[in-house]
């Protein structure tokens, strides 16, 4: 395997970790400020800050690598991506300021402020949001390039039915997974009523996120024909999907095996996403930048992927440690400790 | 000066980086104060420095957070404003960055871990040696940040053939002349400027409140760690200085306000400089120059005149360096005088006075790191890549720019409103005093499960 190829493919690994833990975590500031308005607030507030306070840094953390590995792998893309998305880029560290910053404030302050309630629920929506416009954009056709300037074209953007089935189907699937986790994590707790709403949320998440899924390829195939064909030829990895986003629905209808319900979604998406990746192959920025083109120089990428194994035989014992602490011992998420 | 897209894009770097180097240097230098407290609550059985260690990290905790949200600013903006710069500094300086972002990940990891298990060990040492890799992991990725900063001072490991760096050489990029020197200096001021934020705490509580036990052993404690920090601070300058008069002799000539190469150069301090670019009013000490930068009063010191115009940074770096200079010494004298009254018996090291210069220090120090930053980066000017590329071929060309400037004004404003306010409910309300006589009059047993609640379970 070329280095290229490999620092792709890590990359891509890394941003699926970011989408499944980032996605528990933006979701869970929804469901905080919507319990609240519905009055459920007591249910669960106390079980979202217990796994959430410990981890929102390791979460923040997950994205930055992925950005750094990101230009480290295609310097490129600073070029195309950093020009293009300086508005909208400063606008997602904003809101990814305020939301981090909010986390440890609240952690002293005044769980009861709506204020802050509300600002945890929006940004929990609009990073997502905003996140998911650089996989449009990744599609070719809104970043143009003259005389070595780049600009991005607001219009073609905020009038592309794919950009907003993309934004739509980040914001289901964060909601999606977001509640099947909280269950998930409910349950451990043995916490019955929080169990029952999260539940809840899962199952009426579950349909608008295969909706969203399915309209987004659809207005893909209009968008970039190439990208869909080829994500057609990886038929078997959809029909995968599908089959684990069954088993999901099938086990949260009935209530049990909410561990196995979450592992189910996480493959779910993991074929989903990969299928999604491996069609966009070649491009990173459909014309601009392919894998091979954009790749930087062989040294710096053996030397990154050398760093990058070395730092997960540090990382991968550490974070089963956090695990062990905080997610798997059941005292712990039970309160007791 | 010009207000284009270049200086705004300097300035919004600017600002951010202005923000977030009190929260790095807090996040660099704390752990190893906890660290230090930890450890010595631990070896004299004395729950008094405990209490400092646990109500350190909780601050830390706050602080740490602006520092993480800014530090995520920062690797963003670095593409989204110089965008040509990480397109052609990425094939050879990536690797610091991404190994600065693991080695955050590492930090992060721990305190997490050392955050929620004060008392679920039964060895004390063993949650003790969990601040070993935050200590660690913040040190190395203030180690990794800097060999970058360094590299933009004394690029190296690649050949430049058509504008593109080829034969890259990670390594030999990552540890460029710049780096030991750089990271040195980064390390010893950090931990200077921790010692003297909590040293001046303690002292303003003794002010406040009255000397109390807790306040007193905080006090010398971190006195004692201000002490050994500064002297260091002061050696790693020299090193930096001799290292400029080397490498980056404009630097330092910029800096010394050194005009002409010549032997057995004076030394400039303060002063300013009429229409002729003469200078007046200062303070000469001669051939100290030379002595400080080659360790002998007769060499030659390189000055401005052999740069072109257009090469050299601009003379006002002289007021921050000399600043700069001024700041770490002041901390060195006073943390020095502080054990001085303490020897000396007849005399009172908590006098008041000495209280309020100990208070004065703290925003000392932070200006002092300001003040070496501002330098560092103003110094290199007109350079992003020194000898490679200029600023205002690295920026973005986005009018937008000036908008973000304010943007990220706001934000920081919010930010450093929210992170004081936040801190001085924590601290106000909970005073040392109240969780002592707390944790007295509990028995052990109980003791430790109502502070488990306080520290696992931080939402009540």
């Amino acid at each position: 395997m070329s280095y290229e190829i490999l620092g792709i493919s890590v990359l891509w690994i890394f941003l699926y970790g970011y989408l499944i833990v980032a996605s528990i975590d933006f979701g869970a500031g929804f469901f905080a400020f919507y319990a609240r308005l519905t009055g459920n607030d007591h249910l669960i507030n106390r079980l979202i800050s217990r796994y959430l306070s410990p981890v929102w840094e390791i979460t923040n953390v997950f994205f930055v690598f992925f950005f750094v590995g990101l230009i480290g792998f295609f310097p490129d893309a600073a070029h195309y991506y950093g020009s293009a998305l300086l508005v909208p880029g400063s606008i997602a560290i904003i809101l990814l300021a305020i939301r981090g910053s909010f986390y440890a404030f609240e952690n002293y302050g005044s769980k009861k402020n709506i204020v802050f309630l509300f600002l945890y629920g929006a940004t929990g929506l609009l990073i997502p949001a905003s996140l998911s416009v650089a996989l449009v954009l990744s599609e070719g056709g809104f970043i143009s390039e003259t005389n070595r300037v780049v600009t991005l074209d607001y219009l073609a953007l905020f009038t592309s039915p794919l950009a907003w089935s993309i934004v739509g189907l980040a914001l289901t699937s964060v909601l999606f997974i977001s509640a099947s986790f909280l269950a998930f994590y409910a349950s451990r707790a043995d916490d019955k009523p929080a169990l029952e709403l999260m539940r809840g949320y899962a199952l009426f998440w579950s349909t608008p996120t295969i909706i969203a899924a399915f309209t987004s390829v659809l207005y893909l195939s209009q968008h970039n024909n190439r990208h869909f064909q080829n994500m057609m030829d990886l038929w078997w990895l959809l029909g995968l999907s599908v089959f684990f986003f069954l088993i999901v629905l099938w086990l949260l209808f009935k209530g049990r095996r909410y561990g196995l319900a979450f592992i189910g979604l996480m493959l779910q998406f993991l074929s989903a996403f990969f299928a999604y990746g491996i069609g966009h192959y070649p491009y990173i920025l459909d014309p601009y930048i392919t894998v091979q083109g954009g790749a930087t120089q062989e040294a710096m990428g053996i030397a990154l992927v050398v760093v990058f194994i070395a730092g997960l035989l540090l990382l991968i014992p550490s974070l089963a440690l956090v695990f062990r602490l905080f997610l798997f011992d059941a005292d712990y998420v039970k309160g007791k400790k | 000066m010009v207000v284009d897209t270049v200086l705004w894009s300097r300035l919004v770097t600017g600002l951010t980086l202005s923000f977030h180097v009190i929260f790095a240097t807090i996040g660099v230098a704390i752990p190893l104060m906890v660290a230090i407290a930890e450890f010595v609550g631990i070896r004299k059985k004395d729950n008094h420095y405990t209490l400092m260690a646990k109500r350190w990290t909780r601050g830390f905790v706050i602080s740490v957070a602006v520092g993480v949200v800014t530090g995520t600013a920062i690797a963003l903006q670095l593409a989204l404003v110089w965008p040509n710069f990480m397109q052609l500094a990425g094939n050879v300086i990536a690797l610091p960055l991404f190994m600065e972002v693991f080695a955050f990940f590492f930090e992060a990891i721990f305190l997490g871990i050392y955050l929620y298990t004060w008392d679920r060990f039964r060895n004390p040492y063993l949650h003790w040696l969990l601040t070993v890799p935050i200590v660690l992991g913040a040190a190395m990725s203030a180690s990794f940040i800097t060999s970058v900063n360094g590299f933009m001072n004394q690029p190296g490991g690649f050949v430049l053939e058509a504008g593109q760096f080829m034969a890259v050489h990670p390594l030999q990029a990552m540890f460029n002349e710049a780096t030991p020197s750089k990271v040195f200096h980064v390390l010893a001021s950090a931990y200077m400027t921790g010692a003297a934020l909590l040293a001046g705490i303690a002292a303003f509580s003794i002010l406040k409140k009255g000397a109390t036990d807790y306040a007193k052993k905080g006090l010398k404690l971190m006195m004692g760690v201000l002490l050994l920090f500064s002297f260091l601070t002061a050696i790693a300058g020299d090193t930096s200085a001799k290292f400029l008069a080397q490498h980056q002799p404009e630097k330092l000539a910029a800096a010394e306000w050194h005009f002409k190469t010549e032997q057995g150069a004076d030394l400039i301090f303060l002063g300013w400089l009429n229409a002729e670019r003469e200078i007046m009013g200062a303070l000469h000490l001669p051939k100290a120059l030379s002595f400080l930068a080659f360790s002998d009063f007769n060499a030659e010191v390189t000055g401005l005149d052999e740069f072109p115009v257009d090469e050299q940074p601009p003379l006002l770096v002289h007021y921050l360096f000399d600043a700069m200079v001024g700041v770490g010494f002041a901390l060195l004298a006073l943390s020095a005088l502080f054990f001085l009254l303490l020897l000396w018996k007849k005399r009172n090291e908590l006098n008041r006075w000495m209280l309020r210069a100990i208070v004065f220090g703290v925003p000392l120090a932070f200006l002092g790191v300001e003040l070496g930053w501002f330098y560092a980066e103003v110094g290199r000017q007109p350079w992003m890549i020194r000898g490679y590329m200029r600023v205002e071929e690295a920026a973005t060309t986005s009018p937008s720019i000036m908008i973000l400037f304010f943007a990220f004004l706001l934000l920081y404003i919010l930010l450093g409103t929210m992170c004081v306010f936040v801190l001085r409910r924590l601290f106000r309300d909970n005073p040392a005093e109240a969780e002592l006589e707390k944790a007295a009059k509990a028995k052990p047993d109980s003791l430790r499960s109502e502070q488990a609640q306080e520290e696992g379970d931080p939402v009540s």
